[in-house]
């Protein structure tokens, strides 16, 4: 592995719901020094037993390997899944707030259509949107948000899952 | 480890419900030290004979105590402190037995459950607080969970990798009724370490083993952690294979010091045959140890020419730093084990004749004698701290001695010469590197085996961090050994000063030190001085001999460095050797290794 390159890492945790348990997945992060770019949890069983955390996070090839080995070991830790390895499917939700008047009003509706995108809150000054996809086509609609008046934004973080038949268990 | 399937008792109280489980454990020892938060569980011990309590003085030394107990007895220590800052005073414990993969379980008390978040007095976040310098921990909230948590925890600790586990007890979960069950082997939901390795690895292992024309044998503290028969196990597998085997730090007694397969240690404090025998192997075995920083020297000159096999039952540990080319993940003794089969069952014939010019190779190194010190012997000469441990192994030699260290040159020297035969008899902090640890380590080495002949080999500063254990010695009748090498410096920052700071001694002299005998006595010992070479033995002996607590005051020469010594950031090619060898010389030490602890 003399690979230095570094490339980002979307990978699947499984995990026992219980108290403290996100606190040991960042906790591992910030203690090794290891990036996060984006972080989602919550529970994935009927029961609530178990959760799901999805991390995207960057680093050589070995320090992804090692990030995968130090998931792996934590006590509460049921499956740990490198998704970027194989095909899979990646989504966050934004939801996305502009202010503005006149022609910018109309431009935001436009854009918004093209990208898929729902208002789901509306003033006469204000629009609220809903947009589901992968990180780079939120990352393009709020760039051309700007412009006309992108004023908040939240980002629940990336959920992924394997594509085809392949499951995390 | 779920024990549902099991009909419940009632007790009448969580803290015998935590005595009951601890018991069913095989817990007969716990070290601890009393508080508001844990006072059920001591009102419980009151009223039982089973489990013995020592009374530390300080709730870090209740943890070293448990794991020199855990590391010469191969069984779970057990710790008990209270919350706030009974739990914060054992962190550096806890960090110490996690570096070193000891196994310990530590109840800690918590204030009421409905208090917690409340800034309660001596409240603390102890599961925040510990989660990094655990295996794992736990907060126990519901009287169901608490026996469960408890077999777990132990489970946990003693399994796998071993580590500490701390429970943190709400008062009133300690004081309500809670069902008991008996622990049952249930596999853990999500915890399921790999013990067995994987067969095919083993066979490729073996495979460049049998080519090898430079072979090397590195083993660690896993081995011991593995119990004494894998290290019986890597005594015959090196002595089948003829290969050369040297030790780390952790691992020593792993392999018979005597044995003339032994290079002694590696690393940076490490004989310059193992050394150079690391360096310029062509087929690396790593067994049960994980190329610390302190081993490797500079990584990317680390063994370049080799091909590199790592056992470990920590995958984690696998290309952490240094990439291997065979990783087999499992438990030391079930490797070794399979190493010997697959050994014996590979036709493959051993280049007999690369192997013995490997070991004439390895002989000319050793012929350096890098070890090598002048002991003047006139009456009225300064003491060598090398000739100090040196007459002080010979002294004990034959017996079942224990030997604890604190940190620091003292350690490195002790590490260097005395010679360890067995596993389990060599108590050090390792990882993390603790002064003070090793009095309360002995401690808790002798209250496991009350018979044998333990002994504290000290510096002069460490010992000052613990030195209130000597109350608890004499509480308990404990004849702990401690024999102080007083060079009146905390001589490895000395050294460290003197190479590659300018000689620029910042805050290293022991100023203001105590009268080290007059101390023993006043803590109900016997206290003993060394000042000249021809006091030495006299002073060993009488030690020895002395059916309490000793501190043996041995002064040496304060000048003296820990050679050979590769400098932060060299390799390992590029070792210091004493100043008894030709060519010693200060080091040249880059910018890069400066930065390097």
């Amino acid at each position: 592995m003399s690979n230095n390159d570094m490339r980002s890492a979307t990978i699947s945790v499984l995990v026992e719901n219980e108290s403290g348990v996100l606190a040991r997945v960042i906790g591992l992060f910030s203690g090794r020094g290891y990036n996060i770019d984006s972080l989602t949890v919550a529970p994935v069983e009927r029961d609530g037993s178990k959760s799901r955390i999805t991390v995207v996070t960057q680093g050589t090839e070995m320090v992804i390997e090692q990030i995968k080995a130090q998931l792996d070991r934590l006590v509460p830790v049921y499956k740990v899944l490198d998704l970027s390895e194989g095909p899979h499917l990646s989504r966050e939700l934004a939801l996305i707030k502009v202010l503005g008047t006149g022609e910018k009003r109309a431009e935001a509706l436009r854009l918004a259509d093209a990208f898929r995108a729902r208002v789901i809150d509306a003033t006469t000054e204000s629009f609220t949107f809903e947009l589901t996809g992968a990180t780079d086509k939120l990352d393009a609609f709020l760039d051309l948000m700007r412009p006309v008046g992108l004023a908040e934004v939240s980002r629940t973080g990336v959920a992924a899952i394997a594509r085809g038949v392949k499951t995390i268990e | 480890m779920d024990g549902t399937i099991q009909s419940a008792e009632l007790m009448n109280s969580g803290a015998e419900a935590i005595l009951r489980a601890l018991k069913a454990q095989g817990v007969d020892t716990i070290f601890g030290y009393p508080g508001g938060a844990v006072l059920p569980i001591y009102d419980a011990i009151f009223q039982q004979n089973e489990i013995r309590h020592i009374l530390v003085r300080h709730e870090q030394a209740a943890v070293h105590a448990a794991e020199g107990y855990a590391r010469s007895t191969g069984k779970v220590g057990c710790v008990l402190v209270t919350s706030g800052p009974g739990a914060t005073n054992a962190v550096t414990g806890l960090v110490d037995a996690l570096m070193d993969s000891i196994p310990l379980v530590c109840l800690t008390g918590q204030v009421p459950t409905h208090l917690i978040g409340n800034d309660a007095f001596q409240e603390a976040d102890t599961t925040g607080i510990t989660r990094p310098a655990t295996k794992h921990n736990y907060l126990v909230k519901k009287s169901e969970d608490l026996v469960r948590v408890i077999h777990e925890a132990f489970h946990v600790a003693r399994t796998g990798r071993p580590g500490p586990v701390v429970v943190d007890l709400p008062k009133d979960i300690l004081i309500a009724p809670a069902p008991y069950r008996e622990p049952v082997q249930v596999q853990h939901r999500s915890y399921r370490p790999r013990t067995e390795p994987d067969p095919r690895r083993i066979e490729e292992a073996v495979a460049l083993l049998k080519r090898s024309a430079r072979p090397i044998v590195y083993a660690g503290g896993g081995v011991v952690n593995a119990g004494p028969e894998a290290s019986r196990l890597l005594t015959e597998f090196v002595r089948l294979t003829g290969f050369p085997c040297t030790n780390t730090l952790m691992g020593l007694g792993a392999f018979p010091a005597s044995d003339g397969q032994f290079l002694g240690m590696l690393g940076m404090h490490g004989t310059y045959e193992a050394n150079l025998a690391m360096h310029g192997c062509d087929v690396m075995l790593n067994i049960g140890a994980r190329f610390d920083d302190r081993v490797t020297g500079r990584l990317a000159a680390f063994s370049p020419n080799s091909k590199k096999i790592h056992a470990d039952i920590d995958p984690s540990n696998i290309n952490k730093s240094v990439v291997v080319d065979v990783p087999i993940v499992g438990d030391a003794l079930a490797i070794l084990k399979a190493l010997i089969a697959a050994w014996k069952k590979d036709s493959t014939p051993q280049d007999r004749a690369a192997l013995a010019q490997w070991w004439q190779q390895i002989d000319v190194w050793r012929s350096k004698n890098s070890l090598r010190y002048t002991q003047n012997r006139d009456p009225g000469s300064i003491i060598k701290p090398q000739y100090a441990i040196e007459q002080l192994y010979k002294a004990t030699r034959g017996r079942d001695t224990y030997v604890t260290t604190e940190v620091g040159q003292h350690q490195m020297w002790a590490a260097q010469y005395f010679k360890f035969e067995k596993p389990n008899h060599w108590m050090t902090s390792g990882g993390l590197g603790t002064m003070g640890y090793g009095l309360p380590a002995a401690m808790g080495v002798q209250v496991a085996h009350p018979d044998a002949l333990v002994i504290d080999i000290a510096g002069e500063a460490s010992i000052l961090m613990n030195i209130q254990e000597m109350s608890t010695l004499a509480q308990y009748r404990l004849p702990v050994k401690i024999f102080i090498l007083n060079n009146q410096y905390m001589g490895m920052v000395r050294q460290w000063q003197e190479l590659l700071h300018g000689g620029r001694y910042s805050q290293s002299y022991s100023e203001a030190l105590p009268d080290f005998v007059k101390l023993a006595e006043s803590f109900h010992g016997v206290g003993l001085r060394a000042e000249k070479v021809d006091d030495l033995d006299r002073v060993i002996a009488e030690m020895i001999a002395v059916d309490k607590p000793v501190i043996a005051d041995i002064c040496v020469d304060e000048k003296e460095n820990v050679f050979p010594m590769i400098p932060s950031g060299a390799p390992h090619n590029e070792m210091l050797l004493g100043p008894e060898h030709k060519g010693h010389d200060k080091p040249g030490v880059t910018d890069a290794g400066l930065a390097l602890v």
